[in-house]
């Protein structure tokens, strides 16, 4: 019950951020909040803002359990373009669905332990040793797809990008079970735990008898993994894998929902669910500057703002000065305290 | 040899051997034609890669450059068709607002400590946004001092041609190599590089150096982006997407370290002659396809990562067992 | 010897407290114009605090400073600086990326048509080492020098800033005999030139070599100033550790402790650079203590001994078995546990909460799958904390809050958890209050009676000899002799340290 009540105190600011977001754009737009039932699926402007804010959410889960460990994953835009590359040249040479998406998830996973490995064995710092396949990677991606969008026809596949279950689209379906999904994996075990203390002191760890190692590699595939499945997503949505396209500079959004979400980019504590609450709040505001008429760019400058609001309030000098004051405010009460 | 000229060195053989390979295949390729084209192709390249030389020596990041060449580009092209300036009060305003923008993300960046990583993010966001305020669409430059400007080349033997744009790279690399060497603020960028902490107890100004730094770098991105009108006689906000990350390759290739402190501002360009080679080649080669270049330079950066960190490791043995 | 009027640097009742600790108390130190003056003490002593109290580093909670018959009062060290005084550390304050010449001129290079006239900077910094008997090419980065003339480089840099008094902060610590020598000859010119010298430093043959007087420095307080030439070696020892001679009292409780079987044997165990080969062997219920001075080795033994740093040499055996500690995992697979000395970096996990921080180690054997339940892990730091009473508003209250003696009590607790059968700890009393002091000495002795085995690495030497049977005596990384059973005397401590320096110089 205490624990429930912290959760929901940690997630607070973005529950607050998100649901005034939402009004905001509704008081403009009261279309938004309709939601209707055709041919047993929902449709309507939440709805979308769940479906087009899938990619971001899934890889801000990984990006979390990365941040986590004091690290970071640039490569994610770029694998994702491998991904969705490697799901469509399977499908099209004739590859059952089944065999065609293993192969997706398993790449990403690859690329993860490449990533992994320049990061915990050859000690390289995450910035740099993920850049590497941030630049190959989409070349690596156009040359699976030599150049052309590679498109397909297979119902399966299509299905993943926009079919629907039980009335949702399939991309909000698979954010949501593999949110939950990896949420109850680090909180139910002790991976939240030990990932947390790598990331706040990994000597300490190491010397408390933590693999940090592993630990710091099976995050980066983690991050490879969600990047897989964000990769088929949206090749899945366009019928097609786009190498130059696919994921482009979404690793950038990935970091900023992670940090919308309020956790520090210097590691430690960690919470995926206030990730996917910021992966939420930014694709809120790119749907409600679309529908007020806006050109979608001015997304950009309203990013731009929301980082330097978060830097501000996360700076070690604001929070010192805002300590400050505090104090001195609690120091007048208590002199006009004892003047009473 | 000095243990900071290996990377160096290493840039220069690679470039050098490529070269040699490039000319043994296409004999073609050793004209001053295809040298004056490699310095004009990237000449935009080469002067942003100047400024983030100066940002990564000093063990920082920009990630800002590629959106203020295409808010520069927008910037000059809407003034321009707008009002009747002269191209070059344009430019001087432009470069003053890239500069401005690039101080004020270093003074963000240094009074709150944040990492430049996030920082410049944001301003990568916010210069491609106001790129987008100004125009969406691509806006062509007509002014008649753009052909004026255009029609500056120096001739070399052989029909090659040196145009404004490749001089001036060529001129800001070798500012910008007097800047590193025979400056106090250059020694400074190193000193910052080498330790924050050391270098403000021997009395380094870190925050004036950090703010100028990022000044530095905007104002070489703002020239960028006037060079980059020039190349393509019109601003886009959709262009140069990217840049950064070419530049952060070139400086890399270029032998400078990631973490800071050690590098040269002259290896940068050979990075950039490195990575325009590679483009030339598959241009001649005709059945390669573009995307070999993204990862061959990817495998390059790989390499160069490798080495220094190959090197860092033996000096450090070597200073335990010493 | 000059006369006593002639100081050149006088701190008068100097007081600094740091949040629960008063880590000065009334310290004064006068420092003489010629001469080179020894700064003693043991971790936590409180020297670096009266340095940094002189440079301006920390601003003094109390007291006076008087520099050249004025009173100073320096914000921060560039002013210390510019007034004369010039500080170098053990960790060359210096960039390793750039030349000798540009460190000894940035932010000062010469100038000309506005740009570095390196080739005028190389010259004036030609001239200004010639003073120093260095030959090396004022061209070359500082990293490609040894650390010696890195040294070398950062006292000319301070000297030709400051210039009236040089802090020397434990120059020597990397440096070989020849090294030493070399920087020592530049230590007595700078002496001959009028400069006050203060040298902090663990090496007492060194204080010996050099020094002409010697200021103790115990727990923040002053414990005496002397002529060197006149305070012999174990006497110096004896004021470091607080230990008055011929106090011979053999404390009780460890003289009957068990004979019984030897538990772990460690035969020609080390690892080149760090600790030479050593045989060590623990018995079931026995606290062996280790005593050495700062530098000596003690805590490159428990490293090695844990896995934390791999030996190199040499085989380790639990019951006459052979048995492989490469790594902290496996060790603690072989039920040890380890408590190191730099509780901040390498003990508690600052943000997570008190709770988290004693079930990691627990959590971290068990393996990730296998989570020690929220309620099994909430009845284990109720348990501690009311056994170690451990002092926290409550069990989720991020660790970092903590008191250092708490702090200490909830890492004991971590390893307590994992029912270790062989305990390292490493200055296990270090900067705790003097309560905290004794429970955790009892709490030694209590794990000792219930069978465990214990190495314990101290600088307290009483505590060490009321709780151990054996002492291992290290110097210059390397184990240099063993007291057992009667032998176990503060005084034989001392002479140990002493006797093997002895043994040392005389080579």
């Amino acid at each position: 019950m205490n624990a429930l009540k912290s959760h929901l105190l940690r997630l607070a600011p973005q529950i607050v951020v998100l649901i005034a977001v939402v009004l905001l754009i509704s008081l403009a737009f009261p279309d938004f909040l309709t939601l209707q039932m055709q041919n047993g699926r929902i449709y309507g402007s939440l709805i979308d803002v769940l479906n087009r804010g899938a990619p971001v959410a899934l890889l801000a889960i990984g990006m979390t359990i990365v941040i986590a460990t004091r690290g970071i994953d640039l490569s994610v835009g770029a694998v994702m373009a491998i991904c969705g590359a490697v799901a469509a040249a399977s499908i099209t040479s004739g590859h059952s669905l089944v065999y065609t998406l293993a192969l997706a998830l398993a790449v990403g996973m690859l690329c993860g332990l490449w990533n992994g490995i320049l990061v915990a064995v050859l000690d390289i710092q995450p910035i740099i040793a993920t850049l590497v396949l941030m630049v190959a990677g989409r070349g690596i991606a156009q040359l699976i797809t030599e150049g052309a969008i590679l498109t397909f026809n297979d119902a399966g596949l299509i299905f993943i990008g926009s079919g629907s279950f039980l009335g949702l689209p399939m991309p909000v379906v698979i954010w949501l079970v593999f949110g939950i999904a990896i949420t109850l994996l680090v909180r139910r075990t002790a991976l939240g735990m030990l990932v947390e203390a790598l990331g706040i002191n990994r000597r300490a760890s190491t010397l408390s008898g933590v693999s940090t190692g592993v630990l710091l590699i099976a995050a980066y595939i983690l991050s490879g993994l969600c990047a897989a499945i964000a990769g088929i997503i949206a090749a899945a949505d366009i019928k097609g894998a786009d190498a130059n396209n696919a994921g482009l500079w979404l690793e950038l959004d990935a970091i900023l929902a992670v940090v919308v979400g309020g956790n520090s980019l210097l590691g430690g504590r960690f919470s995926i669910a206030a990730s996917l609450l910021g992966a939420m709040i930014i694709q809120a505001i790119n749907t409600g500057i679309l529908l007020s008429g806006f050109p979608p760019e001015f997304n950009l400058i309203i990013k731009a703002a929301i980082i330097v609001l978060i830097l501000v309030v996360q700076s070690p000098r604001v929070r010192d000065l805002l300590a400050w004051f505090g104090r001195s405010a609690s120091r007048e009460a208590a002199v006009k305290q004892e003047v009473k | 040899m000095n243990p900071r000229y290996v990377p160096l060195a290493a840039t220069v053989a690679i470039f050098l051997a490529a070269y040699a390979l490039c000319f043994l295949q296409y004999p073609n390729m050793l004209s001053t034609r295809v040298i004056g084209n490699l310095l004009t192709d990237n000449a935009f390249l080469g002067i942003a890669a100047v400024g983030m030389t100066f940002v990564i020596l000093s063990g920082g990041i920009d990630l800002s450059i590629g959106s203020v060449i295409a808010f520069t580009g927008v910037f000059i092209a809407v003034v321009l068709e707008n009002t009747g300036l002269h191209p070059l009060v344009v430019f001087v305003l432009a470069l003053g607002i890239a500069t401005l923008f690039g101080g004020l993300m270093g003074a963000i960046i240094h009074h709150l400590e944040m990492p430049p990583f996030i920082v410049t993010l944001a301003g990568m966001f916010l210069a491609r946004g106001m790129a987008f305020v100004l125009s969406i669409d691509s806006v062509p430059i007509k002014h008649p001092f753009y052909a004026v400007m255009k029609g500056f080349y120096y001739r070399l033997p052989g029909g090659g041609r040196i145009t404004l744009i490749g001089g001036l790279m060529l001129l800001v690399f070798v500012v910008g190599i007097l800047i590193a060497h025979r400056t106090r603020f250059g020694a400074n960028v190193y000193a910052l590089g080498g330790g924050a902490q050391t270098a403000r107890l021997m009395g380094v100004p870190v925050a004036r150096t950090t703010i100028e730094i990022y000044a530095l770098s905007g104002f070489l991105a703002g020239l960028s982006g006037i060079v980059f009108s020039l190349y393509t006689s019109a601003g886009y906000s959709l262009s140069a997407v990217g840049v950064e990350l070419d530049a952060i390759a070139a400086v890399v290739i270029g032998g400078t370290l990631l973490t800071g402190g050690s590098g040269f501002v002259g290896g940068t360009l050979i990075g950039i002659l490195i990575m325009g080679l590679i483009q030339t080649y598959i241009t001649f080669d005709g059945s390669l396809s573009s995307w070999w270049t993204k990862i061959l330079i990817g495998l390059l950066l790989f390499g160069f990562i490798l080495l220094q960190k190959g090197f860092l490791y033996l000096s450090k043995n070597k200073r335990r067992f010493a | 010897m000059q006369g006593n009027d002639d100081i050149i640097l006088s701190a008068t009742g100097i007081e600094k407290v740091f949040p629960g600790a008063k880590a000065l108390n009334n310290v004064n130190f006068q420092l003489r114009r010629g001469e080179v003056h020894a700064l003693l003490g043991e971790n936590g002593a409180g020297k670096s605090t009266l340095v940094k109290c002189i440079t301006g580093a920390y601003r003094r909670d109390g007291g006076k400073l008087v520099l050249d018959g004025a009173e100073i009062d320096p914000r921060d060290t560039f002013e210390a600086q510019r007034l004369g005084i010039g500080t170098v550390y053990q960790e060359v304050n210096l960039l390793p990326n750039l030349t000798v010449a540009e460190n000894l001129f940035l932010g000062r290079q010469p100038r000309r048509f506005g740009l570095v006239d390196a080739a005028e900077m190389n010259r004036r910094a030609r001239a200004l080492l010639s003073g120093y008997e260095l030959d090396v090419d004022v061209r070359t980065e500082l990293s490609s020098c040894s650390v010696a003339v890195q040294q070398v480089v950062a006292i000319a840099r301070a000297v030709d800033l400051s210039g009236k008094v040089l802090i020397l902060d434990e120059p020597t610590a990397s440096l070989d005999a020849h090294e030493v020598e070399m920087l020592f000859a530049i230590v007595r010119r700078l002496k001959s030139q009028g400069l006050g010298v203060i040298f902090i430093t663990h090496f007492l043959e060194q204080v010996y070599a050099i020094c002409d007087r010697i200021t103790v420095l115990r727990n923040g307080q002053l414990v005496g100033t002397r002529d060197a030439a006149a305070l012999p070696r174990r006497e110096l020892i004896a004021m470091m550790l607080g230990r008055e001679l011929g106090d011979e009292i053999k404390q009780a409780g460890n003289a009957q402790a068990s004979e019984g079987a030897v538990r772990y044997r460690f035969r020609g165990y080390g690892r080149k650079g760090h600790i030479a080969p050593f045989d060590l062997e623990v018995r079931k219920g026995e606290v062996v203590g280790v005593a050495g001075l700062l530098g000596s080795g003690r805590t490159e033994t428990a490293e090695i001994l844990f896995g934390a740093e791999k030996a190199d040499s040499g085989t380790a055996e639990v019951d006459g078995k052979p048995i492989d500690i490469s790594s902290p995992r496996t060790a603690i697979r072989h039920r040890f546990g380890f408590c190191p000395e730099d509780r901040k970096t390498d003990g508690i996990i600052g943000d997570l909460s008190v709770r988290e921080n004693i079930a990691l180690a627990l959590q971290a054997r068990r393996g990730w799958a296998r989570p020690i339940s929220r309620a099994e892990q909430d009845r284990l730091a109720d348990r501690y904390i009311a056994a170690l009473d451990i002092r926290t508003s409550d069990r989720e209250k991020p660790i970092r809050l903590l008191s250092g003696g708490n702090q200490q009590k909830a890492i004991l607790a971590r390893w307590l958890a994992t029912n270790p059968e062989f305990l390292i700890l490493d200055e296990p009393t270090r900067g705790i209050d003097v309560g905290a002091h004794a429970e955790i000495i009892r709490l030694i002795e209590n794990l000792c009676e219930q069978g465990m085995s214990l190495i314990v690495i101290s600088s307290e030497l009483d505590e060490l000899v009321a709780y151990s049977r054996r002492v291992i005596v290290l110097r210059d990384r390397a184990h240099v002799s063993e007291l057992v059973g009667e032998e176990v005397t503060t005084s034989h401590i001392v002479e140990a340290i002493a006797a093997a320096d002895k043994r040392e110089a005389g080579q």
